[in-house]
């Protein structure tokens, strides 16, 4: 896999940004250079940041009509060769559903940044919220996977910004930071080393585009203008892109591959961190912005001696079921905190053999620290 | 096909998939006609298509780079296509109803921006892929397969509308005028900017049958005893107009 150290366009050391601001930075230390997008709460800023940095990187610039032409945009440009990306929250991440999953199934490598608000609909525009978890996964039609991260906090919007790059390359697959309002709109600290790592998508003169043999499952990716006549569809395709679209055998392999691509290299793509799990009789199961509160939480209870522990999830798709298994082996209680009415809760009950309890809160406010005390102590 | 252009085909290519009296196959012709004249390099054609009858001209025949799209959304995968490789030259052939109904929004806004992009509509005036449904672009009064009583709305005049919308080179020709027709998609080449032409394709399985028009030649007629130039309809009363089409280059 082509991969380099490059210098980061910001100058090493801290930096004192808000979430939206660090996922722009991420993405120009990838190396992103073509972003389109549509203005929307509350995940603006990561556009109008992106739209000063890209000039200043020579990278390319477009504020669409909508959120669908701003995710096909970004499809047009990733197979122009750009690292591509946007931004959108809830309503817009909907509106792309049906291009995702073309991204998905012509495995085109695009990065989506969804900063979740409080849902359904409109909902409450500039309130917090995470009910985007099942639709980043089950949003568009058929079987396909995507990969999806998720920040705790404005270091991480950075670092999984770029980690998000370096997967869609690896993998040509659309993967999408599932950010939400607390950590997009927090204000801190957020270091920079001089280099960072960053994955270029692989290229084989004349190799089939979609189809191989490899152990990894991912074809290489020429770009328009290389010489190769490049047939892309979103219909059922061949290796070298042939419409085939009443082949049964080419159906069943293309599907199966996209996602066996995904599934077998999860262990490449899977993080998650735990916490006091050694010594846990019950653990707190929580991501993004809850993942620090139920941290917090447990930090404190652990003086009063209650034996407690935290698995936080920095990967949402694939889901991390080894990691949920083994937790189910090891402790007695599973509480799963979340903003949303139980979205990783019912996913968390098909792997873990004990006690799994939902703690869903979907008021449009982060769920506070004596909210998980009480159920805690409660349970 | 004329054999002479058989060399921009993809290899592997063998038959259209377009039915008997279908005007894409002249269509197809014309633009590859246009880019053999111009000495175009395929190696640096992107042609960018939607759903329907109208994007499989390009996908998979087209011995370029193909992207063929989502239902609507051609317009703006180009869009992303150019703006990052601007030496690409980038041409989208789709259908009346991807491009002005479905992908209206997408289609103005291109307009608008002013992107180097040469649009070329297929407008057969109805959804024939799906079966014959009305379209954007039916005329008033038209049968189709949900306007048994024909179509109680107007159609959109295509060129007006991308007109309005910003477009710089904007012009109508039917299949029946491949001259003419050639000559313009060469011009929209060369053109630097939005460029738009609408093609009129006759659709005998989806249009012509339920319209009394049943054999492909009868359709044929019927579009060259219909398109007129500017000029030619400058005399002629609006009840005589309103059976012309006009066709020609309308700004460029």
């Amino acid at each position: 896999m082509p991969s380099k150290w490059i210098k980061t366009p910001l100058s090493k050391g801290v930096h004192y940004l808000s979430g939206n601001e660090a996922v722009a930075e991420g993405a120009i230390a990838a190396g992103c250079r073509f972003y389109a997008g549509y203005p929307i709460t509350p995940s603006s800023e990561i556009m109008e940041r992106m739209a000063i940095r890209l000039r200043e990187v020579g990278g390319v610039f477009i504020q669409m009509e909508d959120e669908i032409a701003s995710i096909s945009a970004v499809i047009g440009a990733s197979w122009a060769g750009a690292k591509a990306m946007t931004a959108t929250s809830g309503p817009g991440f909907s509106l792309m559903q049906e291009s995702i999953g073309y991204a998905a199934f012509t495995e085109t490598p695009c990065v989506i940044i969804d900063v979740q608000r409080a849902g359904p609909c409109t909902g409450q525009a500039t309130r917090v919220g995470s009910g985007d978890i099942m639709q980043a996964k089950w949003g568009s039609h058929g079987d396909y996977q995507v990969i999806a991260l998720s920040p705790w906090s404005v270091q991480e919007m950075y670092d999984l910004t770029l980690r998000a790059f370096n997967l869609s390359e690896r993998y040509r697959v659309p993967t999408m930071v599932m950010a939400d309002e607390a950590v997009a709109h927090l204000r801190e600290n957020l270091s920079i080393s001089a280099k960072v790592e960053v994955l270029n998508r692989k290229k084989k003169k004349g190799a089939s585009p979609f189809g191989t043999e490899e152990e990894d499952g991912v074809p290489p990716m020429p770009s328009f203008g290389e010489g190769e006549r490049l047939l892309v569809t979103g219909s059922t395709h061949d290796g070298f892109g042939f419409r085939k679209t009443d082949d049964p055998g080419a159906h069943a392999k293309l599907v199966s591959r996209i996602s066996e691509k995904i599934l077998k290299n999860r262990g490449q793509i899977i993080e998650t961190e735990d916490y006091f799990l050694e010594d846990s009789e019950i653990a707190v199961l929580a991501y993004g912005f809850t993942a620090r509160t139920s941290l917090y939480v447990v930090n404190h209870l652990r003086k009063d001696g209650m034996k407690a522990g935290v698995l936080r999830l920095k990967t949402l798709w694939p889901f991390p079921e080894e990691a949920v298994k083994e937790l189910g082996r090891k402790v007695k209680k599973v509480l799963v905190p979340e903003m949303n009415l139980g979205q990783v809760a019912g996913e968390v009950r098909k792997y873990c053999s004990c006690e799994v309890i939902p703690l869903g809160q979907t008021n449009g406010e982060v769920i506070q620290p004596e909210t998980i005390i009480e159920m805690l102590k409660k349970i | 096909m004329v054999r002479a252009m058989e060399k921009y085909i993809r290899p592997g290519v063998k038959v259209t998939p377009f039915c008997p009296g279908c005007g894409h196959g002249l269509l197809m012709h014309s633009i590859l006609r246009a880019i053999d004249e111009l000495k175009m390099d395929m190696k640096k054609m992107l042609f960018v298509s939607g759903i329907g009858c109208a994007a499989w001209i390009p996908s998979p025949h087209f011995n370029g780079d193909t992207l063929h799209t989502l239902h609507g959304r051609a317009l703006a995968f180009a869009t992303g296509a150019k703006l990052y490789n601007p030496d690409l030259c980038v041409m989208a052939v789709s259908g009346d109803g991807d491009l002005s109904s479905i992908g209206g929004n997408h289609f103005i806004h291109a307009a608008r921006r002013n992107i180097d992009l040469k649009v070329i509509c297929a407008n057969n005036m109805i959804y024939g892929m799906t079966g014959g449904q009305v379209a954007s672009t039916t005329p008033k009064g038209s049968k189709t397969s949900t306007t048994g009583e024909g179509n109680p709305y107007r159609p959109f005049d295509l060129c007006k509308l991308v007109e309005a919308a910003g477009a710089t080179y904007v012009a109508r020709y039917s299949v029946t005028q491949p001259v003419a027709l050639t000559q313009s998609i060469k011009k929209s080449i060369l053109h630097v900017g939005f460029s738009f032409i609408e093609v009129l394709s006759p659709c005998p399985t989806q249009f012509g049958r339920r319209n009394r028009l049943d054999r492909p030649e009868e359709m044929i007629q019927d579009l060259i005893q219909r398109c007129i130039l500017e000029e030619e309809a400058k005399g002629l009363t609006e009840e005589e107009l309103a059976k012309r089409i006009i066709t020609g280059e309308f700004l460029s």
